[in-house]
């Protein structure tokens, strides 16, 4: 702990943390310009400002590059088996809720092995914050196609190009309805922080895609929302209560059409106040669902932010909570009555 | 009224068989209630399709429910029932063959149509031709009269009111036995309190049932069997799957763990997650997953959080479960995994028992992974094999594989209730400080070579844990060839010294030549068949039963020496056989069966007598 400060009712000293206090002993071994070591510097950024002790947090993760980012975090941690991370964390969350869980996970594992578990812990809405890493390639394996590789793609299992439709991560979290779905990118360290806030500060199951350059494997796959002199014009920055609008002076916009369609257009031919306004908070998933398929892939414009942040109530935290006061209240005796209910004889 | 004799009898092995929208197994339930009222010793055998509604009248939709009964200590649910009830010609030419000679064999008159006995397969009438003269033969019109027993019943078709007829048939029984009816009778009103068309029906249906029997010249006889003598204590039924549910609550309660089940519905373990499901009281938390994968992660998962985390399933979830357990393994966490074995492969047969996941239980999974394995050999055992195999996870940290089947989850028998303080304690002695110097090392161990358990939330002993291999005390990665070769050894030693206790041989003289050598469920037939073969043929046979499979008791390589030859029945094809002749270079002599009923007391003594007699 680096430094004292004092607690609000001026009684014993609450430590101040830093982002020292989350980084392990451990040496990172990802590959030099991995973008996971930026993700990882904005998580541990972000963890002292979420006023929960180191102790009570969780993190846990599958098999793949972003696997290893759990012996990087100074907190409690499960490295799990490929894809079962939102299992484990389901278990971790729903016994303790008491404890502040995170999920990191990649493509591969979250969307192909692990595809079930993630969709699941979604519709629940287990109190987790699933970190997906999309590099949109295998890179511990070196170099196969993912499940969010683009159709055609030339890796080492796929010499003629991939024929696999990729899923859209946004998309399918919002199709297991989940309550907190958004996208930022590693290296946008602003945007990355307060995304990752949002998630932190969400009751219930959020979901983070964020989008993961692998230099080995795939290096590139997200130049246009992420390479300067490009994402300046593709990135389109989703706030809440806002008009969308993009581009390097706002001057691109998203507007409802006259099919019903979400069309980009020029700010100017239409004027702002025909531009669509977001709102995160709709209870039907519907809007978000669209934004999330401006872009098939994030090779042009594409939407960065939150997608959607709605209340629904989290998976058996009432539940937890009764359980416990119940189970505090009964001991041998009520076993002892237990084993005697129903139909009983004596032998003298 | 006529005059009917009493006979009595020592014991009874009575089957109840009709479709499976007949209600048999509800008829066999509400007798094997009444008949523990009696005193009598009992063991019951359910045997269903696994179907809900396989077609009307068709041999594959025959649903049977066995009791066995008797005035002594009985140990099995009977070979061959002395009585088969058959409510249509499907039950008779399905169940027939198991019947013994000279059987007493009461139909269902009114099922026997035309269109049933086209649907049986039968080419004439049975009940008219020479296919039952071996037995005593009772045709009663169960259909008929119940409908007539419910006429006048408000709310009530005739069709409804035929639905009953399994009640009169439990009430024929009940008065043939000198059954007491007020078990049913409180059973039926309490049951059908919201519905009083539906209970009054069964009621009368019942009452019919039973007054046929007491008044029609039909039946001459009837029987009585004494309450068998049993050590003081109180007693209730239990099946196997209710034991288990109250051995990992006591459990629970034992160790001050909250339960925690995640399972994924699969015959026959969904039982298990229904029983625990009710007892929220106790803090038990149940969570249906989203497949056997989800499951045994959502149990670890709560295991690494400080709690005792049990999945339950049956086979073919024993095969998506084994890469997390194999992690639990690596994690060094406590984790109960009960597989209530069915005949496999693959779908196999959901609702016929078998116990062939030995071997997979053992060694099914990648690379060395031992795990302690230990196998409930009684529905009343379940209780104590449940306790044992938590406080074998608790204190050694490891994942348990807890074996029971699919006859012993669903068969019943009086239980004597365990006295509660007796119950072993179970201490999860969490850590709860660092263990060197200002340092906490996750993988520095005890005397039993067992990890630290520290929960989340404990200050100061934050740590990470994983699949990947680990270094010995601080438990970071390591690929040291040095170190995993440490490692392996390491984690093969410390289940090697799970304390177990040795086998006990039961050989009334000493100087038996042949050891039936049991594991699992087929404890009551070998017990059964070694005392009626000493009894009746006094013959000189000993007795062993292995509880712990892994690792085994230390006296078994002795104890195996010390006879001239050793007999290993077992529902697989050899596998504890194939396992003592690897680790004892004995030449074990396997019998085996998989026909998906438990092996029969008579099977065992015919082994028997074929190798002495």
């Amino acid at each position: 702990m680096s430094a004292a400060g004092h607690s609000e009712n001026g009684g014993t000293p609450l430590p101040v943390l830093s982002k020292a206090d989350f980084s392990s002993d451990q040496e990172t071994r990802w590959c030099p310009g991995c973008g996971d070591y930026a993700i990882l510097a904005s998580v541990q950024g972000l963890m002292p400002e979420l006023g929960v002790p180191p102790d009570k947090i969780v993190f846990v993760t599958g098999i793949g590059c972003a696997g290893r980012f759990v012996y990087y975090m100074d907190t409690y941690g499960m490295h799990g088996i490929h894809g079962r991370a939102p299992a484990l964390a389901t278990g971790v969350a729903t016994s303790r809720p008491d404890l502040s869980v995170w999920v990191v996970s990649g493509d591969g594992d979250a969307l192909s092995i692990g595809g079930n578990h993630l969709i699941h812990a979604l519709r629940r809405n287990v109190p987790l914050k699933i970190l997906l890493f999309n590099n949109q390639i295998y890179g511990l394996t070196k170099g196969q196609y993912s499940p969010t590789s683009e159709e055609g793609k030339v890796t080492k299992s796929t010499p003629f190009g991939s024929q696999d439709h990729p899923f859209n991560p946004v998309s399918l979290a919002l199709g297991a309805e989940a309550t907190f779905v958004a996208r930022t990118v590693d290296t946008d360290k602003k945007h990355q922080a307060e995304v990752l806030r949002a998630a932190a500060a969400h009751r219930g199951a959020a979901f983070v895609e964020i989008y993961q350059n692998c230099n080995v494997f795939n290096d590139g796959a997200f130049d246009a929302v992420r390479a300067k002199g490009q994402r300046e014009q593709n990135q389109i920055p989703l706030e809440h209560g806002r008009p969308v609008r993009f581009g390097l002076d706002g001057e691109r916009g998203v507007m409802r059409g006259k099919d019903g369609r979400l069309e980009l257009v020029d700010v100017a031919d239409v004027g702002e106040h025909a531009l669509l306004v977001h709102d995160v908070k709709r209870s039907e998933p519907s809007l978000a669902f669209e934004l999330a398929h401006l872009a098939a892939q994030p090779t042009g414009p594409t939407p960065i932010g939150v997608f959607r942040s709605v209340e629904r109530p989290i998976y058996g935290e009432q539940l937890q909570e009764a359980l416990e006061e119940s189970r505090a209240g009964v001991g041998k005796q009520q076993l002892e009555e237990l084993l005697h209910s129903g139909d009983t004889w004596s032998v003298d | 009224m006529a005059e009917k004799t009493v006979e009595k009898l020592d014991r009874v092995v009575v089957r109840f068989a009709g479709d499976s929208g007949d209600g048999m197994q509800l008829t066999g339930s509400r007798f094997t209630d009444a008949t523990a009222v009696v005193g009598n010793d009992l063991a019951t055998l359910p045997d269903f399709p696994a179907e809900i509604r396989a077609p009307a009248g068709t041999p594959h939709g025959v649903s049977a429910f066995q009791i066995h009964f008797a005035s002594r200590d009985i140990l099995t649910p009977g070979d061959h029932p002395n009585v088969l009830v058959a409510m249509n010609p499907a039950a008779l030419i399905t169940q027939l063959a198991a019947v013994e000679k000279g059987g007493t064999v009461i139909v269902n008159e009114d099922g026997f149509t035309d269109h049933n006995l086209r649907k049986a397969g039968y080419p004439s009438n049975p009940l008219d031709d020479d296919t039952l003269d071996d037995f005593q033969v009772f045709r009663v019109p169960m259909t008929s009269m119940t409908v007539r027993a419910t006429e006048g019943i408000e709310g009530i078709s005739s069709r409804d009111a035929a639905r009953s007829k399994n009640l009169f048939a439990l009430g024929l029984v009940s008065w043939m036995y000198g059954r007491p009816t007020t078990p049913t009778v409180d059973w039926v009103e309490k049951k059908f309190a919201d519905r009083p068309e539906v209970k009054a029906a069964n009621l009368a249906a019942f009452r019919a049932g039973y007054n046929f029997g007491e008044t029609a010249e039909l039946l001459a006889v009837h029987y009585e069997v004494d309450p068998a003598p049993a050590p003081p204590g109180t007693y209730r039924n239990v099946n196997g799957t209710q034991a288990l549910a109250y051995g990992l609550i006591a459990a629970s309660v034992q160790s001050g763990l909250q339960l925690f089940l995640a399972s994924y519905p699969i015959t026959p373990a969904s039982e298990l997650l229904h029983a625990l499901s009710r007892h929220q009281r106790f803090g038990v938390r149940t969570i249906q997953a989203e497949d056997e994968i989800a499951a045994a992660n959502m149990a670890l998962g709560a295991a690494f959080s400080g709690h005792l985390g049990v999945t339950a399933t049956s086979g073919p979830g024993m095969d998506l479960k084994a890469e997390t357990i194999g992690l639990a393994v690596a994690m060094e966490l406590p984790l109960v995994v009960v597989d209530i074995q069915r005949a496999g492969p693959s779908t196999g047969m959901p609702t016929k028992t078998e116990a062939a996941d030995l071997l997979m239980a053992l060694y099914g999974r990648h690379g060395e992974s031992p795990l302690p394995v230990i196998a409930a050999c009684t529905p009343g055992d379940c209780f104590d094999a449940a306790i044992e195999a938590a406080r074998i996870a608790v204190t050694h940290r490891t994942p348990v594989i807890l074996l029971a089947d699919t006859f012993l989850a669903n068969s019943s028998e009086p239980w004597r209730l365990p006295d509660v303080s007796s119950l072993p304690a179970i201490d999860p002695d969490f850590a709860g400080a660092p263990n060197d110097g200002d340092a906490f090392m996750p993988y520095l161990r005890d005397d039993n070579l067992a990890r630290p358990w520290a929960i989340p939330g404990t200050p100061g002993l934050r740590h990470r844990i994983g699949g990947l291999e680990k270094e010995e005390r601080t438990g970071n990665i390591s690929y040291e060839p040095a170190n995993h070769d440490y490692m392996t050894r390491l984690r093969s030693e410390r289940i090697a010294r799970v304390e177990v206790p040795d086998v006990e041989v039961d050989d009334p003289d000493g100087d038996a030549g042949l050891l039936v050598l049991g594991w699992g469920s087929s404890y009551g037939a070998i017990q059964g068949a070694a005392r009626r073969l000493r009894r009746e043929d006094g013959l000189k046979v000993a007795t062993a039963h292995i509880r712990h499979l892994n690792p085994m008791p230390g006296n078994v390589g002795e104890v195996l020496r010390a006879y001239e030859r050793v007999l290993v029945p077992e529902m697989n094809l050899g596998q504890l056989a194939t396992l003592l002749r690897a680790e004892h270079l004995i030449d074990i002599e396997s019998y085996t069966k998989v026909d998906g009923l438990p092996i029969l007391t008579r099977d065992v003594m015919e082994q028997v007598r074929e190798r002495l007699a």
